[in-house]
């Protein structure tokens, strides 16, 4: 089960701070670069500085040598005179020296406070005129994505797999139903808390077409590992077409087993909890389904979307994901048949 | 510490552990509770509650609640009573269009193959049947939960707070006891 995370992680592309495809991680990135080279100049002097002071109190030691053993009976009379008589001179330089480097360390610290307020403040200045509005829901353990329109019949909802146009600034506005999550798409922007009750947003921009990981970032219960999703970056033409038909109910089920499939999902317990436009199923305790097979991955990115783990999810979900809330569907093997093909069906 | 005094401390330890593993596991894929798919009616039949309840034996003995020692099934049967709108008609227990649930007065009987019955087949007078909608293990889980509202679960597996905006109590601060007989309440 582990193996196919990885494999679906570099199958996604980038997923990396230090690989940034937009302007809020490339701010993000540069301050982390600056934070990298300061720290690692500090670093060096001190330990310079440490092997310094080893070498030259081996060979400038001025204490007297250790006691004999049979000295020790006697009473250490004279422990005052046995100290290293203090050079005046030298620590004039010591502290010369000490005050010099707590002075140079002050002003560095207050550097690099200047650039992260600095940083900061560039990351809130994106541009947001024009921009995409992105409604995100966080939910155990899954993510809900709205594409809002002023025309409710024009709103699209999906799960999970969040398109956005390139070079277009896109403000998420990040909610959540049950328990704290946190939004992150490393290779686009920093961390974005969802608070259950206290929306928030996050303003980011891809510019390079692409497909970029995110996971939830803030421990939100047993499959909070498995909480992943993707933001496919594309050509803004191409994001127009997807829209376009996320907005549009699913063709209605063509061949016999998609039909009979469809029975099985509105007879059996999926309607209780899935919505898949223009049928009767409008449960919305689950993600939506209407165009569940235009996604490249299931369960919150947790395996390919394919047949033989589509039924494997469906039979028996907690192996693939343990502790998320979808129950096992049992249903006999001619229908568990249709139902996937039906599923398969909902582009 | 002296020898006696360790030997009762660690015999009171394991004691303790020994109680709390049933109450604190969490099986996720209880493949023991589920039903065959043959109990289920087959796809596309009429749900009618008194079809359902003559063709499905029950899968389990009467007197046997599964997940009655089980905080986390409780729980989640807190979580799906929301989740299936069980509060549309029974509120968070105080009854409306249904009746409460949180009170001593049990219809059908208090036993979980009764609770489990009005689920799955439906009762007169507006309970739907969710036969067939809700898997089995879920329908065990509202069991024990609607008994912990009832008060007849334990009291340590009972839920300690709510996660939503509490209009009562927690179950576990609900102050009743139901008795184990079914009591009728008197026809409208």
């Amino acid at each position: 089960m582990r193996l196919p995370l990885v494999v679906l992680a570099d199958a996604l592309g980038s997923h990396h701070a230090l690989a940034p495809s937009g302007p809020q991680a490339g701010t993000i990135a540069r301050l982390w670069w600056l934070y990298l080279a300061v720290v690692a100049v500090v670093c060096l002097l001190v330990v310079l500085a440490v092997l310094l002071a080893i070498a030259r109190r081996r060979s400038r030691s001025s204490l007297p040598e250790a006691p004999a053993l049979a000295d020790t009976a006697r009473p250490a009379a004279e422990p005052a005179r046995a100290l290293r008589t203090l050079d005046p001179a030298r620590e004039r330089r010591a502290l010369r020296f000490v005050t010099a480097s707590a002075a140079a360390s002050a002003i560095a610290l207050a550097l690099l406070f200047v650039e992260s307020v600095v940083t900061a403040n560039r990351l809130e200045a994106l541009p947001k005129s024009d921009a995409l509005h992105v409604e995100v829901v966080a939910q155990q353990w899954w993510w809900e994505v709205r594409y809002p329109d002023s025309n409710p019949s024009l709103q699209a909802v999906t799960a999970n797999e969040i398109h956005i146009p390139v070079g277009r600034t896109v403000v998420f506005q990040l909610n959540a139903t049950d328990v704290i999550h946190s939004f992150w798409v490393p290779s686009l922007h920093g961390k974005g808390d969802l608070i259950p009750g206290r929306p928030t947003s996050l303003a980011l921009r891809a510019d390079r077409a692409g497909v970029y990981r995110g996971q939830c970032a803030e421990f939100c219960g047993n499959a909070h590992a498995f909480m992943a999703f993707s933001v496919v970056a594309e050509p803004p033409a191409r994001f127009d077409a997807w829209l376009t038909r996320q907005r549009a109910a699913p063709a209605p089920p063509a061949t016999p087993a998609e039909q009979r499939g469809q029975q099985v999902f509105l007879n059996g317990p999926c309607s209780l909890c899935h919505t898949v436009a223009g049928t009767t199923a409008q449960g919305h305790t689950g993600p939506d389904l209407s165009h569940v097979a235009s996604r490249s991955a299931l369960a919150a990115e947790s395996f390919p979307n394919r047949r033989g783990w589509l039924a494997a999810w469906l039979l028996d979900s907690q192996h693939l994901k343990p502790g998320n809330h979808m129950p096992a569907v049992t249903v006999p093997p001619a229908d568990l048949h249709a139902l996937i093909a039906y599923l398969e069906s909902l582009r | 510490m002296d020898p006696r005094a360790s030997q009762l401390l660690l015999l009171s330890l394991a004691a303790i552990v020994a109680g709390a593993c049933t109450r604190e596991e969490r099986r996720f894929s209880d493949l023991a509770v589920w039903s065959q798919p043959a109990s289920l009616p087959p796809i596309g039949q009429a749900l009618s509650p008194d079809a359902v309840g003559a063709a499905q034996p029950l899968s389990r003995p009467l007197a046997h609640s599964p997940y009655d020692g089980n905080a986390y099934a409780v729980n989640e049967g807190k979580r799906l009573f929301t989740w299936f709108n069980c509060t549309g008609c029974h509120a968070q227990g105080g009854g409306g269009e249904g009746p409460a649930l949180i009170d001593r007065t049990w219809r059908y009987g208090s036993e979980p193959g009764a609770v489990f019955t009005s689920i799955v087949a439906g009762r007169p007078k507006g309970m739907p049947a969710f036969a067939g909608k809700i898997p089995e293990q879920q329908v065990w889980q509202l069991v024990a939960y609607v008994r912990a509202l009832g008060g007849i679960v334990r009291l340590d597996v009972q839920p300690g707070r709510s996660d939503s905006l509490s209009v009562r109590p927690p179950e576990v601060m609900l102050k009743h006891r139901n008795p184990p007989s079914p009591s009728l309440e008197k026809p409208r």
